[in-house]
């Protein structure tokens, strides 16, 4: 079985000598052109594995002829990109706050920059239009009603530190107290200082029951929302005179916000974001409309 | 050659064909493998990281249970985009205690490996329950029920154990703490210190703001960790790694 079959005509193909039931296993040659493709393979993997890191030793691999390392490719693109922004990124940082805007050049790019940074790492809370979540805690930076301050100061103190997080030490800090679960009011005293507010909020509400109430919020709600009730930006206490809800106006979510209290957290940046990028995207949010 | 003619003693023979066959997929297996075990560049050493808390660890399991990687990865890969919108690229020693670990480049949804105090608890709760209510142009599903359903950490210190089974330097101390660990982690009024002795910085809160343990505690819990343990303002990458 094993013999070559010689016995074929000329001309007609050559078997291995493989003979299975009567079926016998041509010998064709392979096409030559696919042979010396298969051997170019072969030879450029033996090159590709000289030139890029390759091989296992004892403590480390081979490193290849050509140095090539994603991590030192990365460095040197973020590097390419950083030093083309520089002289606009150097004149950002130095440049007074409030003074940018004067400067047409350089507030087209901390505008660009700022809107690319809002919509990666803020627009997930703030929404992609700034317009926040409304009565879910999450603020509208749209409008001209500040909880910690608009001015350019103001907003870039809040990116950088946050607010009430626990990884920095300066984040914007103030809780109220939960009026209702830490029995510092009674029932019927927060449904008459829910009155009261929606009285000074402009809203439907019973006189009766504001009237007590507002004894209650002088009492109580005044000290950080003051007397009457315009808020502190200093403590973050929200204007409550205004019709606009950080976490809703209606007698169902003040009644819930006066007895267990809101403890909204924003995250503090300037372990993520760079100060030209917290820069610009303070000044892209006080260019929203809102900013003073 | 002689030698090519012989190979029909061995196609003759299929258990010998089968043996040999295995020898040869042993050895390309091996030469490819082994080599990660003991080359000293695989795996840095890198300050900081610490073993999953057992809330953490139920977090995990829970992320696996739902499948959450089948959209979410954990590898932020060294490109610029990356890097800029996720932040420093992901170093296998930040995995080195995940088994399995969740790479992948599947982003029906954004890379999470660097999620940790990214945004805040509420943020979280808000997100699970209802995605779109945050994210309006989000498909994620919604996962309000892990708020109403509380655990017990009835298992936790089995689960420990076999994690240090497959190599997880969990301590002693870890193993015998972990239910006490477990319960302690979420509640504000809970003797922490014997916590922080073990595990080092951890996130202390009650980060579903309801009562009870809920699995809604423990992914968060490990979420807010996920890419917080090392410090890249102090790290400085080997470029050759």
């Amino acid at each position: 079985m094993s013999e070559r079959n010689l016995t074929r005509k000329p001309g007609e193909v050559e078997t291995t000598g493989h003979e299975w039931d009567g079926i016998e296993e041509l010998n064709n040659p392979l096409p030559r052109w696919w042979l010396w493709t298969f051997y170019a393979t072969i030879f450029w993997a033996l090159i590709y594995t000289i030139l890029f890191p390759a091989w296992p030793l004892i403590s480390g691999a081979t490193p290849g002829l050509l140095g090539f390392s994603t991590r030192a490719n990365v460095a040197a693109e973020i590097a390419r990109v950083e030093a083309a922004n520089a002289p606009m990124r150097d004149r950002l940082v130095a440049a007074d706050l409030t003074a940018i805007k004067d400067d047409p050049e350089l507030l087209q790019f901390a505008t660009s920059a700022g809107a690319a940074v809002f919509r990666t790492n803020c627009s997930q809370c703030h929404g992609s239009g700034a317009a926040g979540v409304q009565a879910s805690g999450y603020p509208n930076l749209l409008d001209d009603d500040w909880i910690w301050g608009g001015a350019m100061e103001d907003i870039h103190t809040t990116i950088t530190h946050g607010i009430r997080n626990t990884t920095d030490d300066q984040a914007r800090y103030s809780q109220m107290p939960a009026f209702g679960v830490d029995g510092l009011l009674e029932p019927a005293q927060i449904d008459a200082v829910v009155q009261h507010v929606l009285a000074i909020s402009g809203q439907e509400h019973d006189a009766a029951l504001a009237a007590e109430g507002a004894v209650v919020f002088a009492e109580n709600c005044a000290a950080c929302h003051t007397e009457a009730g315009t808020g502190d930006r200093a403590l973050g206490a929200p204007n409550l005179t205004d019709a606009i809800w950080l976490y809703g106006g209606t007698v169902a979510d003040l009644t819930y916000t006066v007895t267990n209290a809101r403890f909204g957290v924003m995250p503090n940046w300037n372990t993520r974001l760079s100060e030209a990028e917290i820069r610009s995207v303070a000044l892209y949010v006080h260019s929203l409309g809102g900013g003073e | 050659m002689a030698i090519l003619e012989k190979h029909k003693a061995i196609e003759t023979h299929a258990t010998l064909l089968l043996v040999l066959s295995f020898l040869v997929v042993t050895i390309g297996g091996l030469v490819q493998i082994v080599p990660l075990f003991y080359l000293e560049n695989t795996i840095e050493n890198v300050e900081g990281m610490r073993p999953y808390t057992p809330l953490e660890l139920a977090g995990r399991d829970i992320y696996l249970r739902e499948g959450c990687y089948v959209c979410h990865s954990q590898m932020i890969r060294p490109m610029r985009d990356e890097v800029e919108r996720y932040g420093h690229y992901s170093l296998a020693a930040e995995s080195q205690y995940d088994h399995p670990f969740q790479w992948g480049s599947k982003r029906t949804g954004p890379d999470i490996a660097r999620v940790g105090n990214r945004y805040s608890d509420d943020w979280h709760v808000d997100h699970l329950t209802n995605p779109q209510s945050v994210v309006p142009e989000s498909v994620m599903p919604k996962y309000g029920y892990m708020a109403d359903t509380l655990i017990d950490g009835r298992y936790i210190q089995d689960i420990m154990k076999t994690h240090r089974m497959v190599g997880v330097p969990y301590s002693d101390a870890m193993i015998e703490n972990a239910l006490a660990d477990f319960k302690a982690q979420s509640n504000p009024d809970a003797d922490t210190a014997g916590l922080e002795e073990r595990y080092g910085k951890v996130n202390l809160r009650n980060f579903d703001a309801a009562p009870g343990i809920s699995e809604m505690d423990a992914l968060i819990a490990y979420l807010q960790v996920l890419g917080t343990m090392v410090d890249f303002s102090t790290y400085t990458p080997v470029a050759s790694r």
